[in-house]
């Protein structure tokens, strides 16, 4: 995984509450079987308008918010559908930070998962920093994770808070499932200790089984 | 030792190691999958050489792409082949149980995990989908994740997680004549809205929950997603013991009796501590139907759409405003003024025997009004055969629905069941997003009967006083 240090970069604005994952990727762009190019489906919907053409007033249309990096929303981003295609195509199309004043938790942790940083800021917090977006062409924020900041144009910072361990594998960029593996022998002693109390969970199913 | 909560129990019981922070690596009993959130967990095992650690404990079954007609010449949308395909040969690969696109077991996989046995109480149960949530009626933790913690579910049996918060829902009294599960969970989700549990699992409490179904249960967990927690549970008791046993995948014989009696104790303590509780009373829950385009957005049949000129919140009235031009509604029209063209009745919300029996009936000797398209998609191919062989599917025929093979369909139109821009669809589903149903198709949630009486007079009626 990528790591996230710090990242200075043009700033998107999607200035709705409650996005849902079925409007970030529908669900024509999840037959497929990998991870990547799904930058296509990104708002698929939102970016059209009733004629099938490119709706220039959407915010991934303008010229002005191309390269956008960091892409600042309002409350309960992400709701809905648990699909990591979500993350998957906002990371295609170069977004590497999400800011939003809350996330639903699915997508939320399905960002850590992919090298994408969410963060919270508090909500008058994000109404002032989307009105700037509006108001200055080029506008840029500089996050740094080490000191969970976020630093607008003007020099101001604001704290964000992070999950300790969250952090530290976005910042190095670790294989979370290599981390859970060093713990084989305690997932083995539980194991162990479950199979005695509630037997029962340990009847394993077979490839095969019940095949006419 | 402290009095613990349901979830506290089972949180506890599955705790492999705890770091001081709180990060928790929390063992998983039973993880399901299906073909769409799947092929890159299982591609990312191949790539970095891992074997799933207990593939007997994975169930897998196509379900979101499947076609509901006849399905034994295969799929013609050449996407959708080739992503059944690669979850059959990921089965094979790694040797995991599959219930193929032409095994009568297939259905949605959550009605299929409940119908199996294969969610059982106590346990915690993963999927990489939002609704898992619905196997929290048998007092599992059952949650949705994210296709990279499917594939760290199959490599290692555990998953990195935060201990979330508790929320009791208690509903007490009994709900109204022709007011279900459904109706009970609209409600709840209306009144704490769709960000209301995020951080949360949900417990439902209160004698209006005991006294529902197992079916009942499953639709109330279903869409405790769509209030913004990630779970939802309700304690098991005579009614989910009576259910489980004799299923398939469910423990036997002496393995039963064991489990039983550790089933028995899960349940929440006398004064155990919730961090937050809310409180509905079942006989103000009327039938609901929802208006926007988030499931939040609800009201009774008995109101009429809102007015945002009323709302004094700006961003809850831009919202509102958003949703009701998307919906093409008209403020303070009466929502039994709301006319439909397309029926869907179906989805791991409402699928199940018992949804099908009740709107069986209330179709009986009723014909689907002129110009509406209305459609019955069984949870699972051994429904379908329970309903035929009740006879079910002639009621429907005959009151001119579409009675079809298993899967998601119309939930979520990733198969060819799909609205065109501009239908509106009367929807047993869970999300009324934008475009959910189909690009600028409209959908409004409601409960099977609510579905059936609109099929049949064409817009929204009130099921408690339709004849």
């Amino acid at each position: 995984m990528q790591p996230f240090t710090t990242l200075t970069g043009l700033v998107a604005p999607l200035d709705r509450a409650n996005v849902d994952t079925d409007q970030i990727i529908p669900k024509q762009f999840l037959k497929t079987i990998k991870r990547t190019g799904l930058r296509e489906g990104l708002f698929y919907d939102w970016r059209k308008q009733k004629d099938g053409s490119q709706d220039p007033a959407f915010f991934l249309n303008q010229p002005r918010f191309h390269g956008a990096t960091i892409l600042l929303t309002r409350d309960n981003f992400g709701c809905g559908s648990s699909r990591e295609h979500a993350p998957w195509a906002l990371l295609d199309q170069g977004f590497r930070c999400v800011i939003a004043s809350s996330f639903a938790d699915i997508f939320y942790n399905n960002c850590f998962q992919n090298g994408m940083l969410p963060i919270v800021l508090k909500p008058d917090k994000v109404l002032s920093m989307m009105n700037d977006v509006f108001a200055m062409p080029g506008y840029q924020l500089t996050v740094d994770l080490g000191s969970q900041t976020v630093t607008t144009p003007d020099g101001t910072r604001s704290r964000f808070e992070i999950d300790p361990f969250r952090k530290d594998c976005l910042y190095r960029g670790l294989d979370s499932i290599g981390l859970t593996l060093q713990h084989e022998a305690a997932i083995a002693a539980y194991e162990t200790q479950r199979k005695a109390e509630a037997p029962w969970l340990f009847t394993d199913l077979c490839h095969n089984q019940g095949r006419a | 030792m402290a009095a613990q909560t349901l979830f506290d129990k089972i949180w506890e019981s599955h705790v492999v190691r705890a770091e001081p922070d709180g990060t928790t690596l929390l063992y998983i009993d039973r993880q399901l999958v299906h073909e769409v959130t799947s092929p890159q967990a299982f591609e990312g095992l191949k790539l970095s050489g891992r074997r799933p650690r207990r593939p007997g404990a994975t169930l897998a079954v196509p379900d979101h792409n499947v076609p509901t007609t006849d399905r034994t010449m295969g799929i013609a949308d050449p996407l959708s082949a080739k992503q059944i395909q690669t979850l059959e040969e990921n089965c094979r690969d790694f040797g995991i149980m599959l219930f193929g696109m032409n095994d009568i077991r297939q259905g949605v996989v959550h009605v299929i995990g409940p119908e199996q046995g294969f969610t059982l109480p106590g346990t915690t149960i993963v999927c990489g989908d939002s609704h898992t949530s619905t196997h929290g009626a048998f007092g599992a933790l059952a949650f949705g994740i994210g296709t990279s913690e499917v594939e760290h579910v199959l490599a290692t049996q555990c998953l990195v997680q935060k201990r979330p918060k508790t929320m009791e829902v208690r509903v007490d009294g009994m709900l109204s004549n022709h007011c279900s599960a459904k109706d009970a969970i609209l409600a709840i989700i209306g009144k704490i809205g769709t960000a209301g549990g995020t951080g949360y699992v949900i417990e439902y409490t209160g004698s209006a929950i005991r006294a529902l179904s197992m079916e009942g249960r499953m639709t109330l967990c279903n869409m405790s997603i769509e209030g913004g927690a990630r779970a939802g549970m309700v304690a098991p008791d005579e009614n989910t013991i009576a259910y489980l046993k004799g299923r398939p995948l469910a423990p036997k014989g002496e393995l039963f009796e064991q489990a039983v009696q550790t089933w028995r104790q899960l349940k929440t303590d006398t004064n155990a501590r919730y961090d937050m509780t809310v409180t509905m009373q079942a006989e103000d829950i009327a039938p609901q139907v929802s208006w926007g385009t988030s499931p939040g957005m609800v009201t009774g049949i008995d109101q009429r759409v809102p007015d945002p000129q009323t709302i004094t919140d700006e961003n809850q009235r831009q919202a509102t405003t958003q949703a009701l031009e998307y919906m093409g509604l008209i403020p303070n029209m009466p929502m039994t003024d709301i006319k439909i063209d397309t029926v869907f009745i179906g989805s791991c919300t409402n699928s199940r025997i018992e949804d099908l029996r009740l709107a069986a009936n209330l179709a009986r000797g009723k014909s689907v009004a002129t110009g509406v398209r209305a459609m019955v998609v069984p949870g699972s191919g051994l429904v379908k055969q329970q309903a035929e062989q009740e006879g079910l599917d002639h009621l429907f025929k005959e009151a001119g629905f579409e009675w079809r093979e298993a899967g998601c369909s119309m939930c979520l139109a990733m198969n060819a069941d799909v609205l065109q821009p501009g239908e509106r669809c009367a929807s047993t589903s869970n999300r009324n997003f934008e475009g959910r149903q189909g690009a600028g198709g409209r959908t409004h949630l409601v409960s099977p009967a609510m579905a059936v009486a609109a099929a049949v007079e064409g817009h929204f009626v009130d099921i408690r006083t339709w004849k």
